[in-house]
């Protein structure tokens, strides 16, 4: 009886037709899976079979020493690397493995650079209207205009980016902790699902590390975000959980005092670099 | 000159609200309305008279100045630094130039009705696929834009999806235009091989020999230059032109942020080579003549040197540039016609050492100065 009660009522608006705010299917909890993932490059395994699974909301922190894997994991997921084998889902429902990096980019897939690239010769305000999740195809960007909604949205990115009074500069000018604030403004306006940041505070003086660390807790929770990062003292202030990677797969996972005890993550990583401090 | 917050209008009427540009559109018919005046309203004779082959001079500059905004689109604003435009230029002369064939009819050499001279020169029965439909203006004309946009469609696809880019499409366009060269040399071609297409009479009716159809062709040719200006000003200003900038600067950025780069770099190629073909077009009937030689990769080079002496990614850059190279070149090549590759090139390298952002740059930089000195006298007071 309430079925038919349900499916005659006027106002009710039935699941197929009604528009997704995301087309991103989370209702298993996980953002991302990769399974059983291997990259070789010439015979020499970057990834050898890696599994990750990465929850909706989720604040993430990958830490491990260089050739690790860490950037070459990122590239799979953002579709500039093809994997030799295994798969790669976000949500359940897409398989990134068969798009192409614009398509991933839409999805909802928001990607920071190791080295802070952004358009130097446009202004501060002109790169976070690029970025803007929008039409971005030919003609609707050749007629796209600037609304007070548009303004309004990057206004509040650059309120939390802290780069209002810069708005009109050109991106060029500025300070190597402002253009990596900048590209996270950039990640913001396309509205991700899934942000992925390649260390984010190198380079960075301690109180714009500190900065840093507040915006990207701050994201976490509307977002889930994938921090890969060397400095440990900044991985500790953030981070809840963190996965260790080694040769391509992960080592160990958990907390940040759970893996630093971890006796293999001390062997590899923590401990060669207690090391080299010592 | 710091960018400001873009702004809510329609995107083609954008740029009519830009200083450069009212000051640009203000100064080129301000320089077509005096050559007119001094034309026809200052007897021969006279000093200030400007006589026919003056005007058609500067006619045939601006339609240079036309070929060097569509490169600047391209070069300044995408990155794509194209060795090759020259041929969308020669093909749109091409296209005019079959379509001015075909209007001599019978009064040709041969006076034969369909076939031009060389066709019957070389004992063919009848006209090629390819030239039916040139006899009409509305066709001519239409291909003056396809043809070389249709060209720049297949090639720029075929470019841009391989994401072949920097110095290794400047050579492919360079080859593009060498073996172009070559084909139309060839007389099995159908477009008059080494000689070209000439011996013009007249064009929509109009005498092309008469004075009064050389000042209608100049003054056309300045308002093509305005209307393509516009254009390529109202692309640079729109958010398209940003992501061209963006593009041109980190490609591999402004495809994870969601832009099909490839596509937005083949729009803005073929509508350069559309404009590059309008300005081959202008040029013929002016020139009087076409042949393959337009095609030559020399040519091609020269116009890159017209944008980079005149300033890059400014679009009047170029129009100073190509005006006032091809002016030299005029003068130069009338006092001692050896020398003006020599004088082209210690331009060229002069201009990168002392003004590597051209002549546009300079006039900026004075604009700026000039401003400088007005500010502390307007804190004074």
């Amino acid at each position: 009886m309430s079925l038919l009660q349900s499916l005659k009522a006027r106002d009710r608006v039935f699941e197929f037709m009604a528009p997704e705010a995301s087309p991103v299917d989370v209702r298993h909890g996980p953002i991302l899976y990769m399974e059983d993932v291997t990259v070789s490059f010439d015979g020499f395994k970057a990834i050898n079979n890696l599994n990750l699974t990465i929850d909706d909301g989720e604040l993430r922190c990958i830490i491990g020493p260089n050739g690790a894997g860490k950037t070459t994991m990122m590239d799979i997921i953002t579709g500039k690397t093809r994997p030799t084998e295994g798969s790669v889902w976000f949500g359940s429902r897409h398989n990134l493995l068969h798009m192409n990096e614009p398509e991933i980019a839409s999805l909802g897939i928001g990607r920071k650079f190791q080295k802070p690239t952004v358009f130097e010769a446009l202004s501060v305000f002109e790169n976070l209207e690029l970025a803007m999740a929008a039409d971005k195809r030919i003609f609707p960007t050749l007629t796209a205009r600037m609304t007070g909604e548009i303004k309004d949205r990057i206004d509040d990115v650059l309120e939390t980016i802290g780069l209002t009074a810069l708005r009109f500069q050109p991106a060029g000018i500025l300070s190597h902790g402002q253009k990596q604030w900048l590209e996270i403004g950039m990640l913001l306006m396309q509205r991700p699902r899934l942000l992925l940041v390649d260390e984010p505070v190198a380079g960075m003086t301690e109180q714009e590390m500190e900065r840093t660390a507040e915006l990207l807790t701050g994201l976490a929770g509307k977002q889930s975000v994938v921090v890969v990062e060397h400095d440990m003292g900044f991985v500790r202030s953030i981070a809840r959980k963190v996965t260790v990677l080694h040769q391509g797969s992960v080592l160990a996972e958990g907390s940040m005092d759970q893996v630093s005890n971890d006796p293999k993550v001390v062997e590899v990583y923590l401990g060669s670099d207690e090391e080299e401090s010592a | 000159m710091m960018t400001q917050a873009t702004s809510s209008q329609f995107w083609l009427t954008r740029p009519f609200g830009e200083r450069a540009t009212q000051t640009f559109l203000g100064v080129l018919f301000a320089a077509l309305l005096l050559v007119t005046v001094l034309h026809l309203a200052v007897p021969q004779g006279h000093p200030l008279h400007v006589n026919a082959y003056t005007v058609n001079l500067f006619g045939k500059y601006l339609s240079y100045a036309l070929l060097a905004v569509a490169v600047d689109l391209v070069w300044g604003y995408l990155g794509i630094l194209s060795l090759g435009h020259g041929a969308f230029f020669a093909i749109g002369g091409y296209a005019m130039g079959m379509y001015l064939m075909r209007q001599i009819g019978e009064r040709g050499t041969y006076g034969h009705p369909v076939l031009p001279d060389f066709m019957v020169f070389l004992n063919w029965e009848s006209l090629p696929w390819y030239w039916h439909g040139f006899d009409m203006a509305w066709f001519a004309f239409a291909m003056v834009l396809l043809a070389p946009g249709l060209l720049a469609l297949v090639f720029g696809f075929l470019a841009f999806r391989s994401r072949v880019t920097g110095v290794y499409l400047s050579i492919i366009t360079q080859a593009l235009t060498f073996a172009l060269m070559l084909a139309f040399f060839r007389n099995e071609m159908g477009f008059g091989g080494n000689n070209g297409l000439t011996d013009f009479r007249e064009l929509l009716g109009f005498n092309l020999r008469s004075d009064a159809t050389r000042l209608g062709l100049f003054i056309a040719t300045g308002v093509a230059l305005a209307l393509g200006y516009i254009l390529c000003r109202a692309i640079v200003t729109s958010k398209l032109g940003r992501v061209c900038v963006a593009t041109r600067d980190a490609e591999a950025r402004t495809r994870f942020i969601g832009y099909r780069v490839e596509r937005f770099q083949l729009f803005v190629f073929v509508v350069s080579a559309m404009l590059a073909g309008l300005a081959g077009a202008l040029y013929v009937p002016q020139v009087g003549i076409i042949n393959p030689s337009e095609f030559s990769p020399l040519f091609s080079i020269e116009i890159v040197l017209w944008v980079a002496l005149g300033g890059r990614a400014t679009l009047y850059g170029a129009v100073i540039g190509a005006i006032l190279v091809n002016y030299a070149k005029t003068i130069f090549t009338g006092i001692m016609p050896d020398a003006w590759l020599f004088a082209l090139g210690a331009l060229f390298v002069l201009v990168t050492v002392l003004l590597p952002k051209g002549v546009a740059g300079l006039l900026s930089h004075l604009k700026r100065r000039k401003e400088d000195d007005h500010l502390p006298k307007e804190a004074a007071v």
